[in-house]
């Protein structure tokens, strides 16, 4: 039975999502520490993303609860915005407007104190300095994505979801912005709720591991205790397991 | 670096309806046609093309017809106004349809800017791609056939305000919908507004439509636009009393618009189509 943490960034009680009868969620329940990076692991379908638009507020949930740094995403969700921000597959950035054109028009939006001066940092911090004036769509995949990652944390958000983060970048991007999201958490202890299937990055990144098969969370744990409970040599395994129904999460519910 | 040493989470106050976020809405679009000059030229280019078709017939009418010799500039005035309202409705909807064609839409959502800032943004916009777009046409429809819409006065401020009312009107219900339907619903921004062409009088005065449709053309507000126009350019009045019964119409109509669309936003999240906005 899971304890809610009153002082965790997010607590999602009971949260469940259908969609035209077909639940894309099913009663799950989960908490990510302060200063954790937490990874919703799962293959497609497993409700990852529909968990992560219900904790955006982008999504009404069918039943259940969803808490944002203290505050109830259904009826306070407007008290917290400015204090979190994502990234996503599923939301790009105005491809006429420059890498700085995009990034002042989110300062503004978030109301960063010291635009100009945030966004020189971060173009710092994400090698972008070069391509600041070029325009978004001119970017590679992997000067895209370190833009959305600077939109993404224009705000210095204390609570950052990302959802796919390194989806189709080469592995030495992939681990560029792996090693970044890793010192921002640890610089500024920020919390990251990271939905991934990307095992690697799930290993090397996250403290808290919640494993997701068909809307249900099927396991949890760090990632090197359920690599030991599985008596797997890596997380990949451990996944493989899961959504094969092997192993030690085959037939239990654990949400 | 220890948990003592991190610098602390900066100091953002969060207020309730925020001028800086609607302006951050603004300057985005503004981005966006400053750096594209085709959607420049397509702000001017339609006005233009219908001005000069309608206003050389204006000239071929006058020559012919006693009527419209006295009442110069009714055709080509009407169409200026029907252009401003649709061309309010179409900046509108085109800043939102750029939203959602740039996959955009979530980030903006998910930002801190609340949906009545978006409205405004909205607005905004609606007004300043009109600026661009019709300024120059009714400063080119003086030099070409000397009519000037800005010698109204005040009774072209009155005009302007109830169009721009109507057009948000459309606008926002379009907005709603395409949110709530996907990009397969974005012909409604092209196409929603014109029954109100030939229901509003916009070339004709209200009693030249069946008696049916009288009705329904004094519930809409442009109808009293284009009658007052028509008193303004043959009567030479100023009729406020029509200006004042449409822009209580307008507040009616806006404030529906408005509860349709925050229905439409409740209903995609529901559905969970603010996930995917694609078609």
């Amino acid at each position: 039975m899971l304890v809610p943490d009153p002082s965790a960034a997010v607590l999602v009680e009971d949260l469940s999502k259908s969609f035209r009868g077909v639940a894309a969620v099913n009663g799950i329940s989960f908490h990510v520490a302060a200063g954790s990076i937490t990874g919703l692991l799962g293959g497609n379908g497993a409700g990852k993303t529909t968990t992560i638009g219900m904790i955006l507020g982008l999504v009404t949930p069918s039943a259940g609860r969803v808490s944002v740094l203290g505050h109830d995403i259904a009826t306070d969700r407007h008290a917290i915005l400015h204090r979190i921000n994502f990234q996503s597959p599923y939301a790009d950035l105005p491809h006429r407007l420059t890498a700085r054109q995009n990034l002042r028009v989110f300062a503004r939006l978030y109301g960063v104190p010291d635009a100009e001066g945030r966004i020189e940092e971060l173009a710092v911090n994400l090698d972008l300095t070069a391509f600041m004036d070029r325009p978004a769509g001119r970017l590679s995949a992997g000067q895209k994505t370190r833009l959305a990652l600077a939109k993404a944390m224009i705000n210095s958000p204390e609570l950052l979801l990302l959802d796919e983060p390194t989806a189709s970048l080469d592995p030495d991007t992939a681990d560029w912005i792996r090693s970044h999201l890793d010192d921002y958490r640890r610089d500024r202890g920020a919390t990251i709720l990271l939905a991934s299937h990307n095992m690697p990055e799930v290993e090397r990144l996250c403290d808290q591991v919640i494993l997701m098969k068909d809307g249900r969370i099927v396991d949890r744990g760090g990632p090197a205790d359920l690599i030991a409970r599985y008596g797997r040599t890596d997380l990949e395994e451990v996944f493989l397991d899961v959504a094969r129904n092997r192993g030690a999460a085959a037939g239990r519910d654990v949400a | 670096m220890s948990a003592h040493t991190r610098p602390a989470w900066p100091e953002i106050p969060y207020r309730r309806f925020s001028a800086g976020r609607v302006w951050a809405l603004v300057i985005r679009h503004m981005y966006l046609l400053r750096s594209s000059w085709p959607r420049l030229l397509e702000l001017v280019y339609w006005p233009l093309m219908q001005m000069l078709v309608w206003g050389f017939l204006q000239l071929f009418l006058d020559q012919q017809a006693s009527f419209l010799a006295t009442a110069g500039g009714v055709l080509i005035g009407a169409l200026l106004l029907w252009d401003m309202l649709l061309r309010g409705q179409l900046g509108f909807s085109i800043s939102f349809l750029e939203e959602m064609w740039s996959r955009n839409v979530g980030n903006i959502l998910m930002s801190p800017l609340r949906l009545s800032e978006l409205l405004a943004g909205l607005m905004a916009m609606s007004v300043i791609r009109l600026a661009i777009g019709i300024v120059p046409v009714t400063i080119l429809a003086i030099v070409f056939f000397g009519f000037n819409i800005w010698g109204l006065g005040l009774a072209f401020a009155a005009f302007f305000a109830n169009l721009m009312l109507t057009a948000w009107t459309f606008g926002i219900v379009v907005a709603g919908l395409v949110l709530r339907n996907g990009l397969g619903a974005e012909g409604l921004a092209w196409s929603l507004i014109f029954p109100l062409l030939p229901l509003c009088a916009v070339y004709y005065p209200v009693e030249t439509l069946p008696a049916f449709l009288e009705p329904v053309a004094w519930a809409l507000p442009p109808t009293y636009v284009f009658e007052g126009l028509r008193a303004a350019l043959i009567d030479k009045v100023f009729r406020g009393d029509l200006m004042l019964i449409s822009f209580g119409l307008n507040l009616v109509y806006l404030a529906a618009a408005v509860f349709i669309f925050f229905r439409l936003v409740r209903s995609a999240r529901d559905i969970g189509s603010l996930m995917s906005t694609g078609e």
